[in-house]
């Protein structure tokens, strides 16, 4: 599904990423756990194609070389990216917002575009199926949302998107313990043998409700350490002073 | 030009096609002779010979306004056609089916098929094409209620009490230049009256083109809503594309009497000259409402995205007590684009209330300038102005500005001004960006955020278009 080698970014000529490698194969999940600073959320503007960094190294998605692509075809091919700070869009209905999104990926998938009724029919299912109140659909784009909206906002775009793979940039951080089931019940149920995940996390908390196949340490712009998910729980006890 | 050239200038704008009809011109130039051609061809009875005659003796002595943030290079008033009417519409023609079928071919590439229209939106539609009115839809559904809608030139025969009681009363002969041009030489446009406690029951809608080249286009437009009515209408404009600079310079007077209401919506779109800023319409346009009765209302909602220049600011005269006076408006400027737009609130009477909404977006090299008057006089006790101006820049090669001036000259009045200028967010489009969305659609939606409070303004089957349109004229203006 990815493949990242000897991944290297730098932003107005700092340093950010210095060869990361990392392979995710279809159907895994992958957490990436490392202190401030260590370029984890480099890694998730590098692998959505944010603009401003300079690239170099390798960077395959499902076999297609993804260091030229503009951020909307990544998006289209099915990288998703639920951010660490949503931005708000006065005036924007997060509900239009969401169907012109979905029609974008259907176009460029070749699929239909769904029609009002049949884009409110699965919003309503989704919605649903978290446990999201619809209501904030309804409403302007994360104008006005709680930390905790715009988060479930996020992993509710996921889930009506449906990518091949999915990216949570710290999606956990500053959720109530309700929350943070309905992210990771979100996930969770979204893992098929075919999709797979990048969820960049401080805490291990996460990791109680999402389980990793794989975890890996990121510090100073290299992966230092990748094990299952006991890493997790070790990280969490002696910190990341002591890892290496 | 070579296709391909011009397969991109077409692109570019959508309505820049002209239409090959014969038509028929006055003589070049500005003189009492070409008012008297105007007039004859137009079978005007005397006196309104007489009130051209007479704007004109005044407009001898007044000059063209300068203080405007745009400057353009001086008109030549003498080279000028004033008149042009497409020949096959010489005999007006009665209903839809005598309309050469050429015009209507224009219409529909217009995106306004007349005809369906006419059965399926119930709008009824006023079209003027260079200089004379083509076709009113709808006028037996309309009569039967009282409502006259037709043109300005029929109605200086058909109705000449009303044409003499009001036309000129909100916007004088004498008021400034480019109005008292108007008033000289002005050839068509729409004519409105509802009578007492009438609601009009569907939209009333004037579409204007200009077609011939090196014409100057001067419609005239007057609404009266007598007491207790109500009325909304919406006009929308489009220019073929001309490397020279053509001049429209309309007038639009609204009457409001006791209890009446207008909505008076524009979409204008008229030529905005080619992305190195060749070419394009100058559109000076005078617009004035008057509030005359009490508890009238009068609401103003304009989304201007054409024109080289425009300058503009259609006001209200809030003369009866509790009247309103609404503005709420759009301005998008691209490339080498200029406006220069607000509006005036005159308080006059006691209780009056005005609120103005106004967004200004600038992209390329283009310059933005909202300009507006809030005018408290001593009797309006009580007076009440609420004034938002936000303005939108994207990229730093483009100007934003705003103006206002407020008089207040009575204690228990309250004026509040709130301003806020901002760029477009990187940050945003990365996420729409990310979302799928590219980087046109991505401008698209976030500029529509910005102005959805005027949008909302807009009838029904016209915001929708309306909000194609702002994604159109921002086309690559995000590179």
């Amino acid at each position: 599904m990815l493949e990242i080698k000897n991944l290297q970014a730098s932003i107005n000529n700092k340093s950010i990423l210095k060869g990361l490698n990392l392979t995710i194969n279809p159907g895994e999940l992958h957490a990436i756990m490392g202190p401030n600073g260590s370029g984890k959320s480099t890694l998730a503007n590098v692998l959505s194609g944010k603009n401003g960094y300079e690239i170099s190294g390798k960077m395959n998605f499902m076999g297609e070389n993804l260091i030229k692509l503009p951020i909307e075809e990544r998006a289209q091919k099915g990288i998703f990216l639920a951010f660490q700070y949503p931005l708000e869009i006065p005036g924007v209905n997060t509900n239009n917002f969401l169907k012109t999104s979905l029609n974008s990926v259907r176009k460029a998938k070749g699929e239909k575009e769904l029609d009002s009724i049949s884009f409110l029919k699965l919003v309503k299912e989704k919605s649903s199926e978290l446990g999201i109140d619809e209501k904030i659909l309804s409403r302007q784009l994360n104008v006005g949302f709680s930390g905790g909206e715009k988060k479930k906002n996020e992993i509710l775009q996921m889930k009506i998107l449906d990518p091949s793979f999915s990216i949570l940039d710290e999606t956990d951080s500053g959720l109530d313990i309700d929350a943070l089931k309905i992210v990771a019940n979100g996930v969770n149920s979204s893992r098929t043998s075919k999709k797979s995940f990048l969820v960049i996390t401080h805490y291990q908390r996460l990791l109680d409700y999402i389980k990793p196949d794989f975890v890996h340490v990121l510090s100073d712009g290299k992966i230092i350490k990748t094990g299952c998910s006991e890493l997790a729980q070790e990280l969490e006890k002696k910190g990341y002073q002591k890892i290496s | 030009m070579k296709q391909q050239e011009q397969i991109e200038k077409v692109k570019e704008y959508k309505y820049g096609f002209t239409t090959d009809i014969e038509s028929i011109k006055s003589p070049k130039g500005l003189n009492e002779e070409v008012i008297k051609f105007i007039s004859k061809i137009k079978k005007e009875p005397k006196w309104m010979l007489e009130w051209r005659l007479n704007a004109f003796k005044r407009l001898k002595n007044l000059k063209e306004p300068n203080w405007q943030k745009p400057k353009y290079p001086k008109i030549n008033y003498q080279d000028l056609y004033y008149y042009s009417a497409p020949k096959s519409s010489k005999d007006k023609p009665k209903s839809l089916s005598e309309v050469d079928p050429k015009l209507l071919e224009t219409y529909a590439k217009l995106g306004i098929p007349l005809k369906e229209q006419e059965k399926l939106s119930g709008v009824a539609v006023d079209a003027v094409f260079d200089s004379v009115s083509v076709a009113t839809t709808f006028k037996d559904k309309l009569t039967e209620k009282g409502i006259i809608f037709c043109s300005i030139s029929e109605a200086i025969q058909k109705h000449p009490d009303l044409v003499k009681k009001y036309l000129g009363s909100v916007i004088p002969i004498t008021d400034h230049f480019f109005a008292t041009l108007n008033s000289a030489v002005f050839t068509d446009g729409s004519f409105v009256y509802i009578p007492e406690g009438v609601r009009c029951p569907m939209e009333l809608s004037t579409y204007f083109r200009i077609n011939a080249s090196e014409t100057g286009q001067f419609e005239r437009t007057l609404i009266i809503a007598d007491k207790g009515s109500y009325v909304s209408y919406l006009e929308g404009c489009t220019a073929p594309m001309r490397d020279e600079n053509q001049l429209h310079a309309a007038n639009v007077e609204l009457v409001a009497l006791d209890d009446a209401e207008i909505k008076y919506s524009t979409v204008q779109n008229w030529y905005p000259g080619d992305k190195d800023g060749k070419g394009g319409i100058y559109n000076f346009v005078t617009k004035r409402g008057a509030c005359r009765g009490k508890n009238s209302k009068i609401s103003w909602t304009q989304v201007e995205t054409g024109s080289a220049i425009t300058w503009k600011y259609p006001s209200c005269i809030l003369q009866g007590d509790n009247s309103v006076g609404e503005f709420y408006s759009i301005a998008i400027t691209n490339n080498y684009q200029k406006a220069d737009t607000g509006t005036k609130m005159i308080h006059i009477g006691k209780n009056t209330k005005s609120k103005i909404i106004s967004k200004g977006i600038s992209a390329g090299h283009a310059d933005n300038t909202y300009r507006g008057l809030v005018d408290i006089n001593k009797k309006a006790s009580n007076a009440r102005n609420y004034t938002q101006c936000d303005s939108l820049l994207m990229g730093n090669k483009c100007g934003a500005h705003t103006v206002p001036y407020i008089k207040n000259k009575n204690h228990s009045s309250i004026v509040e001004h709130e301003a806020t200028t901002s760029k477009i967010n990187e940050e945003q489009l990365y996420y729409c960006n990310q979302r799928g969305l590219n980087q046109e659609e991505a401008v698209g939606l976030i500029v529509n955020g910005f102005c959805k409070e005027v949008l909302q303004q807009l009838p029904m089957e016209f915001a929708v278009e309306a909000q194609k349109l702002v994604g159109i004229s921002l086309e690559g203006s995000v590179g």
